[in-house]
């Protein structure tokens, strides 16, 4: 049979082109590789090479011809053993230069198999109508009635969830910036080194970039990397290699090679650091595709969450908090406690309002619903915990019930983890609502140094309270 | 063995790594000159194809060929043994062809079909297979730099003996993260050979204008890494040289850094005229230096080859090509379902 030779697509976008020039006439032998004609486009000109062996048999669009259609049949290429004559016969007649539209309209549009099948409509990421009701999550069923617990802080319960998953899993280690010799800039990872050694609690060189792919490609391989950010401000460096390599690789491989990674560190304002050492990252993170978003309050939470992180097969993101490390709480005796990823926890029953936040986002709410109290309100908390993927289900019973919302967290304010909550309240139950969802958030501002600029910068309790009785018209 | 440990038992370098100039190449076997024919010719055939499929439409987004440069992916492969990783950037179809991955697969996930290595979803810069070793197919220029360093961690976190092969170009050489990586990969001895496939340009900016040292093979040279410059042209001098780079690698000596002088005929993707060159360079190059045509003329002349013999060769690739587009060309796109499918696990 003989060749075809179609006028080709040289970009994503062209359509038509002009063919310049012939470089082989017919009779000539070509070979893969050769270059035989040049196209124009309004770009550029370009060779277009011969991608099979045999003899050109007839060239049907003569040099010079303007607009002629991608896959235009520009050339007939007989074969090896071919009859010359008959592939130049059998060929249709030679468009002109000067009338070269006319052919091109006959030409065969672009091949099915460019557009083939995909008819099918997109899934529609949520219905316009309001869903069926899903019920809450209960997370008193985490603990078993009658376990004793523990007081402890926060960075002990990190630094116990990690121990206890390294003992369990040999694959487990840490690595960054003085994790190990050190015993952790925030002493998270103390005593680690002592237990675990060198080969699994390594110091890193200060190169965020370098060591957050290192552990993607440790992650590739099989390993579980827990890679802490001495804080997540530094984890900017790194964004690269967080997004387009550990959340994206799954999806694009087909779901062959997975990431079970964990970026861990603190996350959020400290105090007195100002701007650069100051932000909280939560909604930029979960924003992601193929990322896991935790950010806990509770000491339990915290050890429960961690494990479970470090045992999922996918990347993590887990944001500690630096004043939230010296809190102390009550963490269950269990041999294996762990947390499930994507469930709220109701902190606070009540009835009057809903109160929603995360992470150091819950101090304030949960001191709120105190004040509240006092005045006869009963505002119910829940502390999302799993910022990515989120329980939605949770939060929209209890609004199902208070039909009024408030959300909170330190982040800023446009395109935050608040406005998702608030828009998905309303996806979820416009109808129960009986105020406009509320916002306290950290200001639209890059953190201030001086002491009283900063505590303006920062959500207050006062601020959640009165968001409270905005949405009680009280 | 411990990271920390090996740290300190490794004694400092005092002396800077020499650039070892690559000696007379190797000489092949008869087999292994037969098997880098078809290897490279595999390649080509291959990526002409695919540079046909584009301009058919069948192919879309971005399509980087890599015509000229396969005595480096194949020599290198042949100095591999089971279980050593390759990971590299976009311009991967020929390191994938190498790994034994099928060509079915590779051109089927170019049209975005189903029957692709990533099931449509990835495209040619985003391909992976865990049997092969292969990594990917990686589209951030030189984010495959750290990956492939992670990939050498694993190794000797696990003792296995895998040296990692982690390919980038030129352009890609002169990225923050790559000295990075060359820091950690010799501060903790991981196994692992960086592969700078020096192509002359970074899409359309030729190494003079884009780097202050122009010798790939001394940019280690900071960190004490040893490096060579190689005819990325001869697959006999590629394969000596990945034998001595491995073989630094896995004996436990750390990184080792081989810069391949090479050449892509073609532009730095399908929509690129090349014009940032003169056709005489392109042409000069594949006249006088062409990989396949080096070893056509040693199977003809050294190995007394007929014409008939390197036929049969040809047609057997032809055919195995012919075959993948084919597959490529009719295999379904994926399901519609597939779009919220492998985003976790």
């Amino acid at each position: 049979m003989p060749i075809d030779i179609l006028m080709p697509a040289l970009s994503p976008t062209m359509e038509e082109g002009k063919l310049s020039k012939w470089l082989k006439q017919e009779g000539d032998k070509v070979k893969p590789g050769d270059v035989i004609a040049e196209i124009e486009t309004d770009k550029a000109t370009m060779e277009v090479e011969a991608v099979d062996e045999g003899v050109l048999a007839k060239i049907l669009v003569e040099a010079g011809a303007d607009n002629v259609k991608v896959n235009t049949k520009i050339a007939v290429l007989a074969g090896e053993g071919e009859d010359v004559k008959a592939a130049a016969s059998a060929a249709p007649a030679r468009a002109k230069a000067e009338a070269p539209k006319a052919e091109a309209s006959r030409a065969e549009p672009a091949p099915a198999a460019a557009k083939p099948a995909a008819e099918a409509p997109a899934p529609q990421p949520k219905p316009a109508a309001q869903p069926a009701a899903a019920p809450s999550y209960d997370a008193s069923d985490e603990i078993p009635a009658g376990t004793a617990m523990t007081r402890m802080t926060v960075r002990e319960a990190l630094r116990d969830a990690m121990a206890e998953e390294m003992r369990r899993d040999p694959d487990v280690f840490v690595m960054g910036e003085e994790v190990a010799e050190y015993q952790g800039a925030y002493k998270v990872t103390q005593g680690l080194l002592q237990e675990f050694g060198a080969k699994r609690v390594i110091d890193t060189p200060i190169t965020e970039h370098g060591f957050a792919g290192v552990g993607v490609g440790a992650a590739m391989a099989g390993l579980r990397p827990v890679v802490e950010f001495m804080t997540f401000n530094f984890a900017m460096q790194a964004m690269d290699q967080i997004v387009n390599s550990a959340a994206k690789t799954l999806y694009m491989s087909g779901g062959q090679l997975g990431c079970p990674i964990v970026f861990r560190g603190p996350n959020g304002a400290a105090a007195r650091v100002a701007a650069q050492h100051s932000q909280d990252y939560a909604a930029w993170f979960s924003q992601v595709p193929g990322l896991t978003v935790v950010m806990p309050y509770t000491a339990a939470d915290f050890k429960g969450l961690l494990k479970s992180a470090i045992r999922s097969p996918n990347p993590v993101i887990f944001l500690e908090n630096e004043i939230l490390y010296g809190h102390q709480f009550d963490v269950p005796q269990l041999d294996d406690f762990t947390v499930p990823i994507g469930k709220a926890r109701v902190a606070r029953a009540g009835s009057h309002v809903t109160i929603v936040s995360f992470g150091i986002g819950m101090s304030y709410a949960l001191k709120a619903a105190d004040e509240l109290a006092k005045e006869g309100v009963e505002a119910e908390v829940i502390d999302l915990r799993t910022i990515r993927p989120m329980d939605i289900d949770t939060v929209a019973a209890s609004v199902r019930k208070t039909n009024r919302a408030v959300v909170v967290e330190e982040g800023w304010p446009q395109s935050g983890v608040c406005a998702e909550i608030a828009t998905r309240i309303m996806e979820t139950g416009f109808d129960y609502l009986d105020a406009p969802v509320a916002r306290v958030t950290g200001k639209d501002v890059p953190m201030p140094y001086a002491a009283n600029l900063e505590k303006l910068a920062l959500p207050t309790v006062s601020e959640v309270v009165q968001a409270a009785k905005a949405v009680l018209y009280r | 063995m411990a990271v920390a440990a090996a740290r300190k038992a490794a004694p400092a370098r005092k002396d800077q790594p020499k650039k070892e100039v690559s000696a007379q190449p190797a000489s092949f076997t008869r087999d292994q000159d037969e098997h880098a024919y078809r290897e490279m010719l595999l390649i080509r055939r291959f990526e002409e194809k695919a540079g046909q499929m584009y301009g058919m439409g069948l192919i879309g987004g971005f399509c980087h060929l890599y015509i000229g440069q396969e005595a480096v992916v194949v020599g290198m492969q042949m100095a591999t043994k089971e279980g050593d990783q390759v990971i590299t950037g976009y311009r991967d179809h020929g390191h994938m062809l190498v790994t034994g991955m099928d060509p079915k697969g590779i051109m089927a996930e170019l049209t975005g079909r189903r029957g692709g290595f990533s099931r449509g979803k990835g495209g040619s810069m985003h391909m992976f297979s865990k049997e092969k070793h292969f990594y990917g197919g990686h589209g951030i220029v030189a984010a495959q730099v750290p990956l492939g360093t992670g990939l050498a961690f694993a190794n000797r976190y696990r003792e296995n003996g895998n040296v990692s092969l982690a390919y980038f170009g030129d352009g890609a050489a002169n990225q923050g993260q790559v000295y990075e990586s060359f820091n950690m990969a010799e501060l903790w001895r991981l196994p692992v050979v960086y592969i700078i496939e020096n192509n002359k340009y970074a899409m359309g900016t030729s190494v003079t204008r884009a780097s202050a040292q122009t010798d790939f093979s001394r940019r280690g040279l900071s960190f004490n890494i040893p490096g060579e410059q190689v005819d990325g042209m001869d697959v006999r001098a590629v394969k000596a040289a990945g034998d001595r780079a491995i073989g630094h690698a896995h004996s436990g000596k750390g990184p080792y850094i081989l810069e391949m002088q090479t050449y892509r005929y073609r532009g730095h993707s399908m929509s690129d005229p090349a014009k940032y060159r003169s056709k005489e360079e392109v042409q000069k190059m594949r006249e006088e230096r062409d990989p396949i045509e080096q070893v056509r003329h040693r199977l003809m002349e050294q190995w007394k080859m007929s014409e008939a013999d390197l036929k049969k060769i040809d047609s057997a690739v032809r055919d195995q090509i012919n075959e993948a587009a084919d597959f490529a060309a009719n295999d379904p796109e994926p399901d519609a379902s597939e779009l919220y499918t492998d985003i976790v696990r």
